[in-house]
């Protein structure tokens, strides 16, 4: 693989590297949550994290996004050493996320929850909008075609206006997955974005997540526990157990690696 | 015609996004608004001001600062009171200090003051949540009460520790002061809190109320799509404080005419101010008034009632309507927890359909 990129085996074209996670180790007291974990997220990818329970992966996921500094170890993003940095701040970087059991604000529309997904696009200050008045008006308006655009594409115009409270579960995961589309992300985190769903949902998030790489080029990584999905799914598959890199490749090479057979399997006792 | 929301389609993002979505709510809200300032001013009396019209505007000022800080940001405050005190001692200093400045400014700028004793006591609000940060507001209340009671700079030294408003006039009419006629407080706080209430309303449907909902609900993901708690809950403590300091500037100069704190703006008052919000609904505009005009409006019915209309003693019938209005308050919160706001929304939802919901 060369630095430059690669093809797919379905023949998409894979950029250079976007995020490096290098010697990432995680310490929450004396338990090691992450031990010198490397990899790399390349443009235009779609790469899966693994593991059995407890393997770290929502960890790494954390670290990503801003919630853990780890003690050791550096995150490069789009060429450049992150300082350690608040969540918020990550977020104005191009990195969104969503989470295992679901963030939504429950007390808001489908429609607000979403435009909040855009808040980092958006530039009138509090004067301008407590005037509702010129350019305020006009963003608030460019603002709502983008997401009304989001909405067509994951298939939720008649919820828009819907309290999420309200929402069934499979539901609030499509709009939690809008929500982090519509801050237009350069890379976008999914933390099993198939946890709890039946099989038709899941095919119709499979789908959502190959269109969005597809016709948006966003790079996506994501964690999940469905084997199936993520062979199908991802181009490149990291598998961590007990917070350490045991394999890393593409799908059908991780499937053959005798230590993620291990990881998964057990070991047979003769 | 029926009030419905079906056949009314909206063609652009930006007429789907005003205040009143619906035509008839549009056209009720216009007439309210004609009827309030081409016919009340007319028709009011001493009477009707003291009792129903000018307490009933200024407390809707105050819900609606209050209902931005707990009801859209999420942030429980007690001490509502002390903050309005704020509002009425910088008042009166201004008031005092510099007689020739219209008076409008003088309460627009105590208003400020709050705004940053609110962001001051705002500050324990990103380390602290829930019942802690009420008790800490809480402590905010007694320290300003006890403060403007100790130190005498506050009330120009005046021998009775009271705060008496000098008569200033706008336009050649006095708004403040004995010789105020009553049409003049109403109008005077009748223009405030229709400006306020716009301003409010315009913040809350934008992004900065949806940053201020998104702390309510859930602060963790709020984060991690872009919003900076420090400035959101701070800007919050600003604009909801400046809504307090301005209420309780006209609760002093206009509607009392003469305060002393203990009395005027204790504890008492910052129930009374969360009860609005919460009988009229957390996170509505239309809950901050209807909360207001339900906790001033009740007790003037009640007490109309017994003691008019069936001879009671005036002090048997005081006790009594406390009594109910607690009752009522109780009632409420069982039957529909979310106030009189949610009524209305679910009464809205059910015409929708109506007359064939199934």
């Amino acid at each position: 693989m060369s630095a430059e990129g690669y093809t797919t085996a379905d023949g998409r074209k894979i950029g250079g590297v976007l995020m490096e996670m290098k010697n990432i180790t995680l310490r929450f007291g004396g338990v090691k949550a992450i031990t010198d974990i490397s990899f790399d997220i390349r443009e235009g990818e779609i790469r899966a994290i693994i593991g059995p329970n407890g393997a770290g992966k929502s960890s790494m996921l954390n670290v990503i996004s801003g919630f853990y500094v780890p003690q050791e170890g550096e995150v490069w993003f789009r060429g450049q050493k992150r300082a350690p940095m608040r969540p918020y701040e990550v977020a104005r970087q191009g990195i969104a996320r969503t989470f295992q059991n679901i963030a939504l604000f429950e007390g808001m529309t489908v429609l607000d929850n979403i435009m909040t997904g855009r808040l980092t696009l958006m530039e009138s200050g509090l004067a301008a909008q407590s005037l509702w008045w010129g350019k305020a008006q006009r963003e608030e308006v460019a603002h709502r075609e983008k997401v009304e655009k989001i909405i067509d594409f994951l298939e939720i115009q008649p919820i828009r206006k819907t309290p999420v409270g309200r929402l069934p579960y499979g539901l609030k995961k499509r709009v939690e997955l809008a929500r982090a589309l519509a801050a237009e992300p350069k890379l976008l985190l999914l933390d099993e974005p198939m946890a709890g769903m039946n099989v038709e949902e899941k095919e119709d998030m499979c789908r959502f997540i190959l269109d969005v790489n597809d016709e948006f080029g966003t790079t996506i990584a994501l964690i999940e526990h469905d084997m199936g999905v993520v062979m199908d799914l991802s181009d490149r598959v990291v598998v961590m157990d007990y917070g350490k890199k045991i394999g890393d490749g593409p799908p059908d090479e991780v499937r053959s690696n005798p230590d993620v057979i291990r990881a998964y399997l057990g070991v047979e006792h003769a | 015609m029926l009030y419905r929301e079906a056949g009314d389609f909206k063609t652009t993002y930006a007429k789907d996004s005003q205040t009143f979505p619906i035509k008839a709510d549009r056209m009720a809200y216009f007439a309210l608004l004609a009827v309030a300032f081409g016919v009340v001013p007319f028709l009011i009396n001493d009477y009707w001001a003291n009792a129903v019209f000018v307490p009933f505007l200024i407390y809707a000022i105050a819900a609606i600062g209050l209902n931005i800080l707990t009801g859209y940001c999420g942030q429980v405050s007690l001490g509502t009171g002390g903050f309005m005190a704020v509002g009425a001692y910088a008042c009166y200093k201004l008031m005092t200090a510099f007689p020739e400045v219209p008076v409008l400014l003088h309460v627009l700028l105590a208003g400020g003051v709050t705004a940053g004793v609110g962001v001051l006591f705002g500050l324990p609000s990103l380390r602290i949540k829930g019942f802690y940060l009420a008790v800490a507001t809480l402590a905010a209340q007694f320290f300003l009460v006890w403060l403007f009671n100790k130190v005498p700079w506050f009330y120009n030294y005046s021998a009775s520790g009271q705060i008496t408003a000098p008569e200033r006039s706008m336009f050649g009419i006095a708004v403040t002061g004995a010789n105020t006629p009553a049409w003049a407080k109403y109008l005077f706080c009748l223009v405030i809190l229709v400006a306020l209430a716009w301003l409010a309303r315009n913040l809350t449907r934008g992004m900065v109320g949806r940053k201020w909902m998104a702390i309510r609900d859930m602060d963790i993901a709020a984060e991690i799509i872009g919003v900076n708690p420090l400035t959101t809950k701070l800007s919050a403590f600003a604009i909801s404080s400046f809504f307090i300091g301005v209420s309780g500037a006209l609760f002093f100069a206009v509607y009392l005419g003469a305060a002393e704190v203990g009395e005027a703006f204790g504890i008492q008052k910052s129930f009374l101010i969360l009860f609005m919000i919460i009988i009229g609904g957390l996170g509505s505009m239309f809950g901050s008034f209807a909360g207001a005009a339900f906790l001033v409006l009740l007790p003037v019915f009640l007490k109309n009632v017994l003691v008019g209309g069936l001879g009671w003693p005036t002090d048997l019938a005081a006790h009594i309507e406390l009594m109910i209005v607690g009752g009522l308050i109780i009632t409420f919160l069982i039957l529909e927890p979310h106030g009189l706001a949610q009524l209305w929304r679910v009464a809205k939802e059910k015409l929708r359909l109506w007359p064939f919901p199934h």
